[in-house]
């Protein structure tokens, strides 16, 4: 028997909501779990003091300054390379074999593990390179795996630069870094941003690649260089939830929500500068 | 004053020492996104080829993983990996087409603007957060409702993986139902078909190839992922005999290198084993993303030969 076309539509679109639901609401839930988990141990003094008795009571300290080093660090190694890889590919590459290999490299970079990423890191700066398990390791290795997000982000920003104002530029007299520089980067810039905020934040929220390249299961006092070894918040979340015995929960929930608003507040600006310039934007 | 005019104009045409230096800078950085895939593969090369040397290939193929005693099996391993992974993509697969079609074509406008940045949300929660909410949350309602032992299984892994890898299904979907030309949708809608018939019947297999490149993208992610799937697998390293043990523990690849690498001795036989299934994973993404890719690149060419 055929269903009447009716019936059969009704009947597609109520198991392609369901399955919407199921996907969409486990990410409120969780989210909101988090917080009404977590809340009740976020305080002042669990921002701003050292873990104490085997980190069962005390603060994020060292793990929330970790994780912001390794941020910084991150974008400091990510931004000016990936910005100008982004400049090259939009504005200098011609259309040949040569721009088809940083193109297949960028898709490849995009998909190696994240673990593996760790590993080169501990291949190349920890052992090689002499620069031990420190937050220069991991800044270089989470800034490498960094940059394929940035490059194709700030690529598709300046792309959608349109051609016009090059056109302008040039005819005025401007050469071509010229065009770059005062037309076509300002112009892209909110985009750039945007873009690179939304890979620092992956960043920023790793564990697998700093494992064996930056971070201490607990160290007793903050890093005071490049070359010292930090905390860092997830692979704090990791090590309070797997590998100490008697953890208390509030902890765990409270680490856990100090993390995701680290991460969400980033992906929301990320979100509203997006928004905010779409609106202004001329073109 | 005469004379400034042409000067001016002739300093202008001419480009500055620090204009070539810094086209140069681009240039170099341009090309760092290929120097790097080589330096990754080089170093993974130098510390994973060691590996074969000194574990026989015969070894490193059989079903007993325990390093400590010297048994470098790694067939658990790949069975664990290509299980979860397999099933994650399974799942998500349907779940993702499903989504993207909820949020580009039955939701109203205003719904949409909450639901895509939500579901983009998702792809920024850490993966060691959604282990950490899996191992309290997850595991024990497994438990409980499949009456089974211990909740940290392959299904677990699974399941979360395949909602983690979920925004990158939904999100390449989406770009396949917005690339579907407009005369598409319509000629199905004047022939008298109904919305549903015109996305089951038109829309999808015209975006055929998309959907296939979403399949691969999300096995990629997967077989990647690590901490969630070490949170809450189990990670015991045995091959699985029957179906039903994919309600059993298993461990990935991933899972043994993130696990195991920080208690290896530099240098060692285990480290350099380690390494070579890094190794591994470097290639079987690298094939997986490139089939992708070459997909798009395809279909991208066939649309442009259709539509011309």
């Amino acid at each position: 028997m055929k269903l009447p076309r009716q019936i059969s539509e009704r009947i597609a679109f109520g198991l392609i909501t369901l399955a919407a639901v199921v996907v969409i609401l486990p990410i409120l839930y969780i989210i909101g779990y988090i917080v009404v988990q977590g809340a009740g141990a976020v305080t002042w003094n669990f921002l701003t003091e050292m873990p104490r008795d085997g980190m069962k009571t005390g603060g994020l300290l060292p793990a929330i300054l970790g994780t912001l080093l390794l941020t910084v660090g991150t974008a400091v190694i990510a931004v000016p390379i990936g910005v100008g890889g982004a400049i090259y590919l939009s504005e200098y590459a011609k259309d040949n074999a040569g721009t088809r290999a940083i193109r297949i490299a960028i898709i490849n970079l995009a998909g190696i593990p994240s673990v593996v990423y760790g590993l080169f890191g501990l291949g190349l700066f920890v052992i090689f390179l002499n620069f031990g398990t420190s937050i220069l390791a991991g800044s270089l290795t989470l800034g490498i795996m960094t940059l394929p997000v940035i490059i194709s982000t700030a690529e598709e920003a300046l792309r959608a630069v349109p051609q016009s104002f090059r056109l302008v530029s040039t005819s005025l007299g401007g050469t071509r870094w010229q065009t770059v520089r005062r037309v076509v980067l300002p112009q892209a810039l909110p985009g750039i941003i945007t873009g690179i905020i939304l890979g620092i934040e992956r960043a920023a929220g790793e564990t697998a690649p700093i494992l064996f390249t930056a971070v201490a299961f607990f160290l007793p006092r903050l890093p005071s260089s490049v070359f010292d070894q930090t905390m860092a918040l997830p692979y704090h979340l990791y090590v309070i939830s797997t590998q100490v015995p008697g953890m208390p929960i509030r902890i765990q929930y409270g680490t856990a929500l100090v993390l995701l608003l680290f991460i969400l507040s980033m992906n929301l600006l990320a979100t509203l500068i997006r928004r905010h310039y779409r609106r202004q934007r001329v073109w | 004053m005469a004379t400034i005019v042409p000067e001016s104009r002739s300093k202008r045409r001419q480009v500055s020492l620090a204009e070539v230096l810094i086209e140069r800078a681009i240039q170099v950085t341009g090309l760092s996104a290929v120097l790097l895939v080589i330096l990754i593969f080089v170093f993974l090369l130098r510390e994973g080829v060691p590996a074969f040397f000194q574990v026989p290939i015969s070894s490193l193929l059989m079903t007993r993983w325990y390093p400590i005693e010297d048994y470098f099996g790694l067939l658990p391993l790949i069975a664990g990996s290509l299980i979860v992974t397999g099933g994650a993509a399974i799942i998500s697969l349907p779940l993702g087409i499903a989504t993207a079609i909820f949020i580009a074509e039955i939701v109203p406008d205003w719904t949409r603007e909450i639901l895509k940045p939500l579901v983009e949300v998702l792809a920024g929660i850490p993966s060691v957060v959604i282990g950490f909410m899996g191992m309290l949350v997850i595991t024990p309602l497994f438990r409980t409702a499949l009456n089974i032992p211990t909740g940290l299984t392959a299904f677990t892994g699974m399941v979360l993986l395949a909602w983690m890898v979920l925004p990158t299904v939904v999100s390449v979907v989406e770009d396949v139902l917005d690339t579907v030309p407009k005369t598409y949708r319509d000629a199905g809608l004047a022939l008298g078909l109904t919305h549903w018939q015109t996305i089951s019947r038109i829309i999808l297999p015209a975006g055929k190839s998309g959907i296939l490149t979403a399949f691969m993208l999300g096995i990629g992610r997967a077989i990647g992922e690590t901490m969630t799937v070490m949170m809450v697998t189990g990670n015991a390293p045995r091959l699985p005999k029957s179906p039903l043990d994919i309600f059993m523990p298993v461990r990935t690849m991933t899972a043994t290198i993130a696990a195991e690498m920080g208690e290896v001795a530099q240098g060692g036989t285990h480290y350099h084993v380690l390494f070579a299934v890094g190794l591994a994973l470097f290639v079987i993404t690298f094939v997986v993303n490139l089939a992708a890719a070459a997909v798009v690149f395809r279909s991208t060419q066939r649309a442009e030969r259709m539509l011309s």
